[in-house]
């Protein structure tokens, strides 16, 4: 039986990642999960210095989801390498793909830089579609040109290949597909939250700080497998699907729909071993339906 | 050391209003500390996220904790509606704890921050005041103080048992004296304590309190404002699950 698979270059041991934001660095979760045996470590969110992030509340619970509006707190690029990195040093069969934020340009090629001589940084995840920041993030994640700027620039600078990370909160997701992948990205992944609010009938107030947030969990896993489909048709680098995957049928009909991996984000806080129960679960498929490699299921639903 | 594990329930009662003692079988309980606190699941997948409850009591020799909460939405509902040989999903123990300093103490809870105080009183070495505030006389756990503590002071908002007022109020009209003060309960309360605390030149920790996701530190969803440059992300974040949710009144902003 073959789980690996191939995204530009880069060999995953299997497709089944953690998403950005909901894992740390993996480090309050190797209690729980073998680090060794993830396809992938995705970080949070680094950017050039210490962000602060949103005021409390943060998050929110919303019926089969939730809201955060964390706001990319982060300690910064070189703690950061300092410390995270230096504690992913020890797995040494799971890649390490570092998610990268910025409120500028300039601050996005300031990390970009920075990782380009550290190699155990496998590939970079370029967040343009944070709902919660309001300069950058997803400014650039909305518009086809800002998102083909970043792209191109980001692509000058890194010496590892480019996954840029899309924002459902558009019209037509394939546009943005389409003009990260013409300016150079090597993979994209989606969905990020949907821009969601919730108000407190009670206290007549918003419940997050922030007033809107990213939703996130399996309410919104069907709209996820619908735009993975379209991107899938839409562009030709390979795809890492993520949006309320919480089961290994999830996981599945994400790379049915067209991903080459699957990240597994909001599952996280309520199975802290969900992603280790996915690939099982993947493998027993595979098995029950005699798949030989994983990458035959890729896109195979048209 | 934290376990995801499935729960046995014990049993359940009421002890006021919308306050319920819930005791639960786990291998949680072989690894907690006073001032911990577990997550809890909702059998309702609906509902995603754990609910952090403090734990009151540890038995470590049946390996039982027992929470007492008081149900504030659905996902507590739900856990108010558990009977004995039910089973509740549950992750922990999370959270440091209070840590057990020498010297007279003096341990607060205000509400349903008067849980988590029962089980380090039981802890604590010294003769422990226990002063607890509650809205009226429909009050809980005060047997157990009376039990466990050297001395019981009691506050009520409407006066009708105790010192009319607040925790601090009971603190000043009992000439009360401690080396270090112990306290849980609404932020205005911790507050008006770590302020008493600094005038007295008195050690205080204070249990905080925010809306949570993950439990575990990695989602920075429960943060407080330390006074500090924090050791997680370095700004002034600290991270009430993983951090806390026990601080020294002057490493947070309250």
């Amino acid at each position: 039986m073959n789980t690996k698979v191939t995204i530009a270059g880069v060999e995953f041991q299997n497709p089944i990642m953690e998403a950005s934001g909901t894992f740390g660095s993996g480090m309050e979760y190797g209690e729980f999960v073998d680090l060794n045996k993830l396809g992938a470590v995705v970080t949070k969110g680094v950017a050039d210095k210490p962000w602060p992030g949103n005021p409390t509340p943060r998050v929110a619970e919303v019926k089969c989801g939730m809201l955060n509006a964390i706001g990319l707190q982060n300690p910064g690029i070189d703690v950061f390498v300092e410390r995270d990195l230096a504690f992913l040093e020890q797995y040494k069969n799971t890649r390490v793909i570092v998610n990268v934020c910025g409120h500028s340009l300039e601050e996005y090629i300031n990390v970009v830089d920075r990782l380009a001589g550290e190699n155990r940084v496998d590939m970079l995840e370029i967040n343009i579609s944070c709902p919660n920041v309001k300069e950058g993030g997803i400014a650039f994640g909305q518009d086809p040109k800002m998102a083909y700027l970043v792209t191109e620039e980001v692509k000058k600078h890194a010496k590892q290949p480019v996954i840029m990370k899309l924002s459902p909160n558009v019209t037509d997701i394939t546009e943005m597909a389409k003009a990260v992948e013409a300016a150079g990205a090597d993979a994209i992944s989606l969905i990020n939250t949907l821009t969601g609010m919730k108000i407190d009938v009670e206290r007549q107030s918003f419940v997050l700080a922030n007033k809107t947030g990213g939703m996130s969990g399996p309410a919104v896993h069907p709209i996820a497998v619908r735009m993975v489909y379209q991107c899938a048709n839409a562009v030709k680098v390979p795809i890492i699907g993520m949006g309320g995957i919480e089961t290994w049928e999830d996981a599945v009909e994400m790379m049915l729909a067209g991903a080459t991996a699957v990240s597994v984000g909001t599952a996280n806080f309520y199975n802290p071993t969900a992603t280790l129960d996915i690939l099982e679960g993947m493998k027993d498929y595979m098995i029950r339906k005699n798949i030989e490699d994983i990458n035959s299921i890729v896109g195979l639903v048209k | 050391m934290k376990v995801k594990d499935t729960a046995k329930v014990i049993s359940q009662s009421v002890l006021a209003e919308g306050v319920y003692s819930l005791i639960i079988e786990t291998k949680a309980a072989n690894y907690a500390v006073p001032g911990q606190f577990v997550s809890l699941y909702c059998q309702d997948h609906s509902r995603l996220l754990p609910r952090p409850i403090s734990i009151c009591e540890i038995d470590k020799d049946v390996s039982t904790l027992r929470l007492v909460y008081r149900v504030a939405g659905k996902g507590t509902d739900e856990f108010s509606k558990l009977t004995s040989g039910d089973t509740i999903e549950i992750l922990g123990p999370l959270g440091n704890g209070f840590p057990l300093e020498g010297g007279k103490p003096m341990v607060v809870g205000g509400g349903i921050g008067v849980p988590p105080m029962l089980q380090l009183t039981k802890e604590l070495e010294g003769s422990v005041t226990a002063v607890m505030g509650y809205r009226n006389d429909d009050m809980f756990l005060t047997e157990e103080f009376v039990d466990n503590a050297a001395e019981l002071v009691i506050a009520t908002d409407d006066g009708s048992v105790g010192t009319c007022g607040t925790v601090v109020d009971a603190i000043i009209e009992n000439n009360i004296e401690a080396d270090v003060i112990y306290a849980c309960g609404p932020k205005p309360m911790l507050r008006a304590l770590a302020q008493y605390a600094a005038e007295h030149d008195i050690k205080c920790y204070v249990s905080m309190e925010e809306r949570m996701a993950c439990g575990v530190g990695a989602c920075l969803g429960c943060v407080c404002q330390s006074t500090d440059v924090d050791d997680h992300s370095h700004v002034h974040n600290k991270r009430v699950c993983a951090d806390g949710p026990v601080f020294l009144s002057t490493e947070v902003e309250l």
